[in-house]
């Protein structure tokens, strides 16, 4: 039953084994890449691929903690809440991401509408 | 003599030893005013940290590392200290101590330590020149001379002494073979196992391992040239270190008629038979037992400084101690009773592709022994269970896994982060294991005193002053203590928010302990978070990169996006290429293929650099393995213009074509950089070389510039054309090609070893001094070509072309799609 609920809104991309421990994967969406991060405790989270600095690259960031550096300026971002870290001010867009089974599952739908 | 000078009661101590000190430390403590002191020692030094005389050997340690007290504690305190002179006679009667060069004190109270004597096995052939025994600076001192002539060296002896002698002999470039009388290796620490692993371990290092070999007789003139084994084996030798054990130096005592079996026999408050005379350390039979380590010592210097200034009635009882071997990158650790037997059982792990054995032994539900190899953090913790001998418990099934594991699983809170383990540590858990310390009073001691430095906390508790394995303990109390009101000690800023130690620091650390891996770092010198940062991991992934070449497995996810990617990123996220032209030449075959890469992959910009090479920029992520691929065909390889590497060779055209040229510049430029490519550094690293000196090549803003004269070449270092323009400094000059590539290598591996991560060559001279340099690269010939020599090791694992590696898996991967199961997944790297 859940698993039909799911299909209407989840996306599967692949398996939470595919992106490396500390690093980061790209889902190339017609609206643009998703950035897929996994943490060194295997948490994983979705982001727009995109530093709210100067829109660099966050998947190509090092991966520590719950956080990824921007590559271009070192911004660092909180993965959970896609909130800059302070001084820095900005945010990255969230996408929902729920693992089933080991495989990574994304609502685009937000991204959709929007 | 006048007696009316002192009113204060005479206290002499006869050596100058650790438990000698340590116990006119702990008198101190008590009552400063109480006695006058006086201390012989026969050594002509200040007072040493012996434990550490295997570091020194190792060249890991310096001699003003080591010393405890320096002549000016002794001052300070108003002990008299006669340095060099040996005691030769007591008269108990008339209560005065003589030394042998004839002087002479009264004592109200005298205490001995006199340590012990490295046992000589009762062979022919022991007092052979090129025979020494491992027991102090001169020991020391003898073996690196013999180690400077280079040779073989035989180490009869496989326990812990001899052990760490063979490895510091080794590392000081001796062929060394371990000769041990059992089976086992350290057998009264380790168990077969862990002894086999061991001599697996030391074999890997180039050390010999024979053991069941039972020495004759050492073989020679006037100097030792072999050894013959009972087997009648002879193995040819330049150096012969007996380390087969010690014994109670009880000599002195026996003479003046105390009560001595294998030493002195002192009762439960240290005193001996005299009642006035106390003995303390090595030197001493306590119940039939004598002691090698340095815990129980400790604890007899606290009781013999109660009872000498009736501070309080305290006893003597041994507790289990733990061993460690000071060898660097041998990470073993036993206590307790490990061989088990009858009424006991065993818990065992192995892990052996990570080189890790475990074994706990119980008996009645309690830990009584304890052996781990390959990876020994937990052996405070196991220690700490053996001491409390209480029933497991719970912990019976996780205990193995080591205190995370267990204690997670007990639900006490998130031990994986170190600073929580730290701070969820009971007052009375034990921090510092040589010396008896708990966390209840290096914290009491940081409040009541005030203390803000490492330091200081040694100095009032004595934590981490002896082995130094406890220092990221302590220094996390004092961070839990005094939170962001800590700094780290020697005024070296910390590497970043992480933890409180210095780049400095930690590269040491990294070497001393042997650490191989950014998690081992972290969890050995107490990071405050689970993995680092972006400014810690970069900086950890080199040091550790450069500590252990070919051994080290570099972590990807550690470098910064460049260096993972293979390519420099750029403002818009795409990225630019630049392949490798040796020396600056090119020629037309590569010049085509690099237009018809532009062409194929619609490569919006090309642009030639600054350092003689050819751009591509607006490289997408995608694009960048088919790029690599299509440049790899036409033998073009990644020049690193991305990395904290080795990037160009500038040159000029030399004396092949300028009217000017007085050297043939381009193919020197072309041979510096077939030896240095590929290198990883702290930062960037340009080399450049001119044929004369007009200098077009503009070697003098370099970080290794190569200038040529009539005579020969002109080295010049630490140049940087940035921000701040910074000519060079010249380091010598040098006749032959050859030199100059010696010279380059060895600097470039000093950088390496030296420079803190993101430190240019320019800013790290300018830090250390351009006469350290000099005093490193120029005036020491054996240590530059040493230093060539680890340049040329770690280039033989740093010299694969990245792009041919990464292309050829994209190939792969191509092939056989099935492996590639989620197109939406594109890799980010």
């Amino acid at each position: 039953m859940t698993t039909e609920t799911l299909t209407n809104y989840w996306v599967a991309v692949g398996q939470v084994e595919d992106i490396p421990r500390q690093g980061a994967r790209v889902v190339a969406t017609p609206m643009g890449d998703v950035a897929l991060f996994r943490t060194l405790r295997d948490e994983v989270f979705a982001l727009d691929d995109r530093c709210p600095h100067k829109g660099g690259p966050l998947s190509a960031g090092i991966v520590h903690g719950r956080s990824v550096t921007c590559p271009l300026h070192n911004w660092v971002i909180d993965l959970a809440s896609g909130e800059a870290l302070a001084p820095d001010r900005g945010c990255v867009r969230r996408i929902p991401v729920r693992i089933e089974h080991g495989g990574v599952l994304l609502d685009l739908s937000g991204r959709r509408r929007s | 003599m006048n007696m009316q000078a002192y009113e204060r009661k005479r206290l002499v101590v006869v050596g100058n030893g650790m438990a000698g000190m340590r116990t006119v430390e702990e008198v101190l403590a008590r009552a400063p005013d109480r006695f006058r002191i006086t201390v012989f020692g026969a050594e002509p030094h200040p007072n040493y940290d012996r434990i550490m005389l295997s570091p020194l050997l190792a060249g890991e340690k310096r001699f003003e590392d080591i010393v405890i007290n320096r002549l000016d504690w002794y001052e300070a305190n108003g002990i008299e200290l006669v340095a060099g002179e040996r005691v030769v006679h007591v008269d108990r009667e008339a209560r005065l101590v003589a030394g042998e060069h004839g002087t002479v004190r009264p004592y109200d109270v005298l205490l001995l330590a006199t340590g012990s004597d490295p046992f000589v096995i009762p062979v022919p052939g022991t007092d052979l020149a090129g025979v020494v025994t491992f027991r102090d600076v001169a020991d020391v001192e003898t073996m690196l001379e013999a180690a400077h002539r280079g040779g073989r060296a035989i180490v009869i002896g496989g326990g812990l002494l001899g052990l760490e002698a063979a490895n510091g002999l080794a590392r000081n470039g001796m062929e060394v073979t371990v000769v041990h009388l059992v089976p086992t290796l350290m057998e009264r620490q380790l168990d077969p196992t862990a002894g086999a692993m061991l001599a697996a371990d030391l074999e890997r290092r180039g050390i010999h391992v024979l053991t069941a070999a039972d020495t004759e007789a050492l073989l020679g003139e006037d100097r030792v040239r072999a050894v013959r084994l009972k087997d009648g084996r002879e193995l040819p030798a330049d150096l012969v270190v007996m380390a087969v054990g010690i014994r109670p130096n009880a000599a002195l005592a026996r003479s003046i008629g105390l009560e001595c079996r294998r030493g002195v026999v002192v009762d439960d408050g240290m005193r001996t038979s005299d009642p006035r005379i106390f003995a303390v350390g090595e030197c001493v039979e306590h119940r039939g037992v004598t002691y090698g380590l340095v815990a129980p010592i400790w604890d007899m210097t606290k009781v013999c400084a109660d009872r000498l200034t009736g501070a309080a009635e305290s006893v003597f009882a041994a507790a289990v101690s733990g061993t460690r071997l000071k060898v660097t990158g041998i990470d073993m650790y036993s206590a307790g009773d490990f061989v088990g037997g009858a009424g006991s059982e065993e818990v065992v792990f192995r892990d052996p592709a990570r080189g890790v054995y475990k074994r706990l032994v119980l008996r009645e539900e309690r830990l009584v022994g304890v052996v781990l190899y390959g990876d020994a953090r937990d052996g405070g913790w196991y220690l700490d269970l053996l001491r409390r001998g209480e029933p497991l418990g719970e912990l019976r099934d996780l205990a193995i896994f080591g205190e995370a594991v267990a204690t997670a699983a007990q639900g006490s809170g998130a031990p994986a982060d170190p600073a929580a383990a730290l701070a969820a540590l009971p007052a009375e858990a034990e921090i510092c294991g040589c010396n008896g310390v708990c966390k209840g009073k290096v914290l009491n001691a940081i409040e009541a005193q005030g203390l803000k430095t490492l330091d200081a906390v040694r100095a009032h508790t004595k934590a981490s002053a002896s082995c130094g394995s406890c220092t990221p303990k302590v220094e996390g109390l004092l961070k839990l203590a005094l939170g962001t009101g800590y700094t780290a000690p020697e005024g070296e800023k910390p590497m970043c928010r992480c933890t409180g130690l210095g780049h400095d620091r930690v590269r040491r650390e990294i070497v001393e302990r042997g650490l191989k891996s950014i998690p081992a770092v972290m969890a050995e010198l107490g990071w405050t978070t689970p993995d680092g940062c972006h400014i810690c991991r970069p900086a950890l992934n080199f040091y550790l990169l450069c500590a252990w070449p070919g051994e080290y497995r570099d972590d990807a996810q550690s470098r910064f996006v460049n260096e993972r990617m293979h390519a420099n990123i750029q403002k818009d996220g795409t990225y630019s290429v630049v392949p490798r032209m040796w020396g600056g030449l090119t020629n037309a075959h590569e010049l085509r293929a690099i237009a018809d890469v532009v062409e194929k992959h619609r490569i919006p910009t090309v642009k030639v650099t600054g350092g003689q090479r050819i751009d591509l920029l607006g490289v997408r992520r995608e694009q960048l393995p088919e790029v690599w691929r299509d440049l790899n065909a036409a033998g073009l390889v990644s020049g690193h213009a991305y990395g904290k590497a080795l990037r160009t060779v500038k040159t000029c055209v030399g004396s092949e074509w300028c009217r000017f040229g007085t050297q043939d510049s381009t193919a020197m430029g072309i041979a510096l950089e077939r030896m240095a490519w590929g290198s990883w550094h702290p930062h960037k690293v340009k080399l450049a070389v001119s044929g004369c000196p007009r200098n077009c090549a503009e070697a003098t803003i370099k970080d290794f510039g190569v200038v040529a004269v009539e005579s020969g070449w002109e080295l010049h270092v630490a140049g940087n054309g940035g921000i701040k323009v910074r000519v060079t400094d010249l380091l010598c000059k040098v006749a032959t090609k050859e030199e100059v590539l010696e010279h380059c290598g060895a600097f470039l591996q000093l950088y390496r070893e030296e420079a803190r991560y993101l430190e240019r060559t320019a800013h790290w001279v300018e830090r250390v001094g351009i006469d350290h340099v000099r005093r490193r690269i120029v005036a020491d010939e054996a240590g530059r070509k040493a230093l060539h020599e680890r340049f040329l090791h770690a280039q033989r694992f740093a010299q694969t072309d990245p792009w041919a590696e990464r292309a050829s898996a994209v190939t792969r991967r191509a092939e056989t799609p099935a492996a590639e199961p989620f197109r939406t997944l594109v890799p980010a790297e």
